[in-house]
């Protein structure tokens, strides 16, 4: 086995064990909306629940997996991760960081959400250990650059593989992104929970988040498309319909994710209308590039399901092997994602964000994007690299095989009625939907019992999951060690690809860069420079 | 490089598409003024209820006969609990915080502001008759799902100006 293989499964482990924990949170969530009595039912315990969900599935999970993938990437191209001891020190740094957060969020010391907005104050091991988890994936970025500018003098006039293309882009989005939350955390809280300082501004706070929160939904969606483009087309017997668009789509990713925070703060106050709506700007341009990628991915589904025998307008959908979940949980989450990017038009729109702000059709919207865009494309992944990486042949094929339906038939239960209690009014993150037997709540009841009922699909779903994952690393029949295969493209000029403008990510960075001060450098200026009253931690929880 | 027939077709197509969201939206909010709650003001969270827009929460008149409403909010109710408002009429609502962050929300309406300590948020709206619920939509605390209060709107012709509202000193009081 490579060397750099047992670090990539270290990465994976994690993924999958805070994954568990996450959905055994989950599923108390969604029963508890409902208003069901289950046992240990209280608001603290929701409240610390709501908290521990998303900060193991959305930072923790995502991350540690999000690594290993661009770690196997890395390894696939230069046949070994440059710094692996290095790599080694940032996983025990990250690690360290998720036991620290994790442990301040489950003794209830930590109840302040994966948003965790002051002037909420948490006990400093939470936002420590997060920072921990940071700073970790900093040196993740620092080798895969590395490894990229090591194919790319190796290749000379050929580009690099799409894949370690779209894993650089999204390492340098990262960094970028990732200013926003660390000053956050340096400048702002952890000072402020040690009680170094008394108060922090909290507006100024959302600022430094969403200027990291927004990205942080490309840092999980690059590392899905990279799957959808580079790995899926082969899988399903088929080839990559265009490869330089794809990567043109993944520096825009670069350019275009950051200086959109301010349409997660379209109802602040204290931030001009005028920088809300060149925000909005922005974010319609970050559509363009996932418009791009689902006619490509589409595109090389269909040259998949006609080489298989389909035939006609439709049938070459069902010659796509359904049966094989590398497959059928990327064409599950493709599906979802649909109606998912259209949710997320929707609340980007300046002037509709009104009506659903807050309400449960974010939620909703977001389980169908990182929810089901990028976990259950990760789900699907896994079953395809744990297997080559660890040496071993996939266990409980039949769970696997089940388990993206169970995640489909889930969300749609899930996720629609919570867009439309959304649409209903329904405020998110409420440990009971009743507001004293208040009329206008009545309407809720059905749409959340519904709910509760694709939450427990779900978690059917995700025990398959972790149990397949589980059983495969510690009793998978042992095979030899297989190397990842990209997708061929369709139509490659004779000669192979050259190396062109869009593969200078060190430029596109740049012009990131830049796009972020014109969006942020005169409204936080202006921010800093009104009277400003501070607040001091409060911990109602 | 060379991109594909249908690609250019769908690169355009989605490109008009974005264009048109965009226009939509920036003609709403330019040519009819329709912008989220984006008040730029502060004001100390220690001394909410000495500011003359907040020593007493409730609906008021000003002089020249617009309807505003003064509310403030704190784990876990928003002040006042229940307030009456003519239908088919502008109204100002101007609101802050004493504590954490909230989230004021006029339940099936397109009323809601973030409400965040050291800032005073404000929009104007108007309604049709009814009893709306106002609730918290951002996680405050242990009892964020009870913080709520009532909204009644009536017919314009039958609606009482609140000459001689009752003073909420009290509760401002028992408050601090």
């Amino acid at each position: 086995m490579p060397r750099a293989n047992r670090l990539i499964l270290a990465h994976i482990w994690v993924a999958v064990l805070a994954f568990g924990v996450a959905a055994a949170m989950a599923v108390m969530q969604a029963l508890s909306r409902a208003n069901l009595e289950v046992p240990y039912r209280s608001a603290r315990m929701y409240y610390m629940s709501v908290t521990a969900h998303g900060v193991l599935m959305a930072l923790v999970f995502t991350t540690f997996f999000i690594m290993a993938l661009g770690y196997a990437v890395a390894q696939r191209e230069n046949g070994e991760i440059r710094w692996l001891r290095f790599g080694w020190i940032m996983y025990g740094i990250a690690v360290t960081g998720t036991v620290m957060a994790a442990w301040a969020i489950l003794t209830f010391r930590a109840s302040v959400l994966y948003t965790f907005y002051p002037p909420l104050q948490a006990h400093p091991a939470f936002y420590i250990g997060l920072t921990l988890v940071v700073v970790a994936s900093w040196g993740w970025c620092a080798s895969i650059i590395a490894s990229w500018r090591e194919s790319r003098r190796r290749r000379g006039e050929s580009p690099v593989s799409l894949a370690m293309h779209g894993t650089t882009a999204n390492a340098m989005l990262w960094l970028l992104a990732t200013i926003g939350v660390a000053s956050e955390m340096l400048f702002q809280l952890i000072p402020w929970s040690l009680g170094w300082v008394k108060t922090v501004d909290p507006l100024l706070a959302r600022t430094l988040f969403w200027f990291f929160g927004h990205p942080l939904v490309y840092f999980w969606l690059l590392p899905a498309y990279v799957i959808w483009y580079a790995l899926v087309p082969r899988e399903a017997g088929g080839k990559l319909f265009s490869e330089p668009l794809a990567r043109v789509t993944f520096s825009l990713f670069l350019i275009l994710s950051t200086p959109v925070g301010f349409h997660h703060q379209y109802q602040d106050p204290g931030i001009p209308a005028a920088w809300k709506l060149f925000h909005t700007f922005n974010t319609m341009a970050i559509s363009f590039p996932s418009l791009v990628t689902a006619f490509t991915v589409v595109a090389s589904l269909e040259v998949a399901g006609r080489l298989r025998g389909g035939k006609g307008l439709f049938g070459w959908i069902r010659a796509l092997p359904w049966g094989n979940p590398v497959v059928s949980s990327v064409l599950f989450a493709g599906l979802l994602f649909m109606v998912g990017g259209f949710g997320g038009a929707i609340n980007a729109a300046y002037v509709l964000n009104s009506v659903v702000h807050n309400t449960a059709w974010i939620p909703a919207h977001f389980h169908l994007t990182v929810g089901s865009a990028a976990a259950l494309t990760f789900m699907g992944a896994c079953y395809y690299l744990v297997p080559r990486i660890a040496g071993r042949e996939l266990e409980l094929g039949l769970l696997a095989k089940v388990q993206p339906f169970l995640w489909f038939l889930g969300m749609v239960l899930f996720s629609f009625t919570g867009h439309i209690a959304g649409l209903m009014g329904l405020p998110r993150r409420v440990f009971a939907t009743d507001y004293a037997g208040a009329p206008q709540a009545e309407m809720w009841h059905t749409l959340t019992s519904v709910s509760a009922l694709g939450g427990i699909v779900l978690f059917a779903s995700a025990g398959c999951f972790v149990v397949v994952m589980i059983a495969t690393l510690l009793t998978g029949k042992r095979t030899a060690v297989v190397p990842i295969e990209w997708a061929e493209p369709l139509s490659p000029p004779a000669g192979g690809f050259r190396k062109g403008i869009w593969d200078r990510l060190e430029l596109w960075f740049v012009v990131a860069v830049v796009l972020v001060i014109l969006a942020y450098a005169v409204p936080v200026y202006d921010l800093m420079h009104l009277t400003r009253y501070g607040s001091p931690g409060f911990k109602p929880f | 490089m060379k991109i594909d027939l249908y690609e250019r077709v769908w690169m355009w197509g989605v490109g008009v598409m974005l264009a048109l969201f965009f226009g939509s939206l920036a003609n709403a909010s330019i040519r009819h003024g329709f912008h989220p709650p984006s008040h730029v003001e502060t004001i100390d969270p220690k001394k909410v209820f000495q500011n003359p827009l907040f020593s007493r929460q409730g609906v008021t008149v000003d002089a020249g006969g617009a309807v505003h409403v003064s509310v403030v909010g704190m784990m876990f109710a928003w002040l006042p609990g229940e307030m009456v408002l003519p239908a088919e009429t502008p109204v100002t609502f101007h609101m802050t915080t004493v504590d954490v962050i909230h989230g004021f929300q006029i339940v099936r309406t397109n009323g809601q502001s973030m409400v965040i300590p050291g800032y005073v948020s404000q929009f104007t709206t108007s309604f049709k008759p009814g009893d709306y619920l106002i609730a918290c939509n951002e996680y405050c605390g242990v009892g964020h799902h009870t913080m709520a209060s009532k909204l009644k709107v009536v017919p314009k012709g039958s609606w009482q100006q609140p000459g001689a509202l009752t003073s909420t000193a009290g509760v401002a009081d028992a408050a601090r």
